[in-house]
């Protein structure tokens, strides 16, 4: 892993007087997976916001390669860094393969040629996602977790080092979660750099290199998920007691101790 | 799923849309054509032929024939399909882009108050009785002001969202209809509130050649900077945030928009007064003809509403002995159209 390609230094962020974020500091390296864990409203996809440039902190700074954020073009950002949303509804039919093909934006710009080597890029994503057979459906008609898959190729095709991801898993049935990973992983490999929040600790462990616990508008704890992710932690995060099992092949996963 | 299934199971508009837009504009040039042999004073194919053929020395015509043909088509009926093509393509193409910007099936160049400003603004000018010229400024100022006091009311409740958007188009729209109403209310009941009236109802009656002529080409440009902004408005049609994030920059993209979109309204509502539905049916019409991505979208949507009104001006000056003003007959047309348009697009309304 080499220096860090993404930085919020002490970032606060205020909605409606009340402070959902109080100095929280999130560094992400080039190839590094990082998950962001918090609380229903603990303010995680506020910090993705931040983290992207959506909005503008109270307090703190985003640095994107040791410059600050904003001192790069917003289309040089977009080059950089791709984003998928946590929920998403189109009003509009475009096709699955047109919305994948919307990541080329930033490279093509908003008169430039899509090119042949383009087109294959927007068919190799889908290939990899295992949605080519979605590339001429209409995006409205398709399922919630087959949106998700759609969002994350535009942010593949958008060929960016850093995706940021807010809760990708969402809508996903559990064999398309697996390959998830298992291709956040392979991209990581490659030298892709992750942020995602996510509700399940056990897809920080499968899938990361790096937790943030995100606690009372700033970062609790953070560090290798066998550290950060205790079962104390959740308990605090999550108000759950649980236990850890692990499987023989050295996966860890989480239970609740008691559902009454 | 079987690459035959597969192919199936593709939208017919996929297929259809390459070779669509050539369909269309010839379709449009047989429309213009039609209207012009259609009047009181009937004219056939040929004595179009042999007219244009005459400006270009191929055939020569008897000197009291030219002349007729030049006042039939040059002075009355081109005047009118010039300003019904590019009115509705203007129409039209606002709509679309109303619609992408605001993520709206819905919106229409009347949803931030623009069409009730330019009609506001043109009326003010007919009860001063001012120029042609300065009917078509103020009605551009009075779209203008209607759009300024929908975003700036959007601005006072927080960040101009798509939702405080479309409530400040509300407000504003219903402002400057009350002060519609309070100009005629203002007006002579003998002489200028029968012309505010019926200009209101739309007509392209009083459209002379010069004016069609001036007016096309703006809207033409309009238009244009519109299709220019095709990519981004794709983007925006995702959503904000995925707009943004594709190095969008948002605030200029949908301000540019709304602007190009106004003045092309303001533009159709100074030339011909209010002709609704065309802005809501059209580009709904167009979507399902090509789908939605506005690099095809926007000319699809200008060639429909071309044709639209093409077809509406010759039903609006050949049903009855009198002529019937185009506002009514394209509301009559537009509202089983959007019905029957509505009953296929709604599958993808989320």
């Amino acid at each position: 892993m080499s220096g860090p390609a993404l930085v919020g230094v002490d970032l606060a962020f205020d909605r409606d007087g009340r402070k959902v974020l109080d100095g929280a500091s999130l560094t992400m390296g080039a190839g590094e997976v990082v998950a962001l864990l918090g609380a229903n409203g603990s303010g995680k996809t506020t910090l993705l916001r931040l983290l992207m440039g959506f909005l503008r902190p109270a307090r703190g700074r985003v640095f994107l390669h040791g410059a600050a954020l904003e001192a790069h073009g917003r289309r040089i950002i977009a080059q950089k860094i791709a984003y998928v949303a946590q929920t998403h509804a189109a009003p509009f039919p475009f096709l699955v393969r047109d919305v994948v093909a919307l990541g080329l934006l930033p490279r093509t710009g908003w008169f430039g040629a899509i090119r042949a080597a383009d087109a294959e890029r927007v068919d190799e994503v889908m290939g990899r996602l295992k949605i080519s057979h979605l590339a001429d459906r209409p995006y409205t008609e398709i399922s919630g977790g087959e949106r998700q898959l759609a969002l994350i190729g535009r942010a593949l095709a958008q060929g960016a080092e850093i995706l940021v991801l807010d809760e990708p898993m969402t809508g996903l049935d559990y064999g398309a979660q697996m390959r998830l990973i298992a291709l956040l992983r392979a991209l990581a490999a490659e030298g892709r750099g992750f942020v995602m929040s996510t509700h399940h600790p056990e897809h920080a462990h499968w899938a990361c290199d790096r937790v943030a616990l995100l606690e009372q508008g700033r970062i609790g704890a953070e560090g290798p998920p066998g550290q950060v992710l205790t079962t104390a932690a959740i308990e605090r995060l999550y108000g759950v007691k649980v236990e850890a099992v692990e499987t023989k092949a050295g996966r860890k996963a989480f239970a609740p101790l008691n559902l009454g | 799923m079987s690459n035959a299934s597969c192919i199936e199971a593709r939208p017919r508009w996929r297929r259809r849309a390459p070779g669509v837009l050539p369909v269309l504009g010839v379709v449009l040039v047989i429309s213009a054509a039609g209207a012009m042999t259609l009047g009181r004073y009937p004219l056939s194919l040929r004595d179009l032929l042999a007219f244009f053929g005459a400006r270009l020395h191929l055939v020569a015509l008897a000197p009291e024939r030219d002349d007729l043909l030049r006042n039939l088509i040059l002075e009355i009926r081109a005047p009118r399909i010039i300003a019904a093509a590019s009115i509705g393509a203007a129409l039209s193409v606002a709509g679309a882009a109303f619609q992408s910007v605001f993520r709206n099936p819905l919106a229409s160049p009347g949803l931030l108050g623009a069409l009730g400003g330019s009609c506001f603004g043109a009326a003010l000018a007919l009860l001063l009785g001012l120029s042609w010229a300065a009917v078509q400024g103020l009605s551009f100022v009075g779209g203008l002001a209607a759009v300024a006091l929908g975003v700036g009311v959007a601005n006072a409740f927080g960040a101009a969202s798509m939702i405080t958007l479309v409530l400040g188009g509300m407000i504003s729209g219903a402002f400057f209809t009350a002060l519609l109403s309070a100009l005629k209310y203002m007006a002579d009941p003998y002489d200028q509130l029968p012309t505010i009236i019926y200009w209101l109802m739309g007509s392209l009656t009083g459209v002379s050649l010069s004016q069609a002529l001036t007016a096309a080409p703006a809207m033409l440009a309009g238009i244009a900077a519109l299709l220019a902004l095709a990519r981004p408005m794709d983007a925006l049609a995702m959503g904000e945030d995925e707009a943004r994030s594709l190095g969008v920059p948002v605030a200029w993209v949908r301000y540019g928009a709304i602007a190009a979109a106004t003045f092309v309204t303001a533009l159709a509502v100074s030339l011909a007064g209010m002709i609704g539905w065309i802005g809501l049916f059209a580009p709904h019409f167009a979507r399902l003809v090509v789908g939605p991505r506005n690099a095809v979208l926007l000319p699809a949507s200008a060639l429909v509403g071309a044709i639209f009104l093409i077809g509406a001006d010759c039903l609006a000056r050949s049903l009855v002995k009198a002529e019937i003003p185009i506002g009514i007959v394209t509301e009559l047309l537009g509202i089983p159209a959007f019905l029957l348009v509505l009953r296929r697009s709604r599958r993808s309304w989320t």
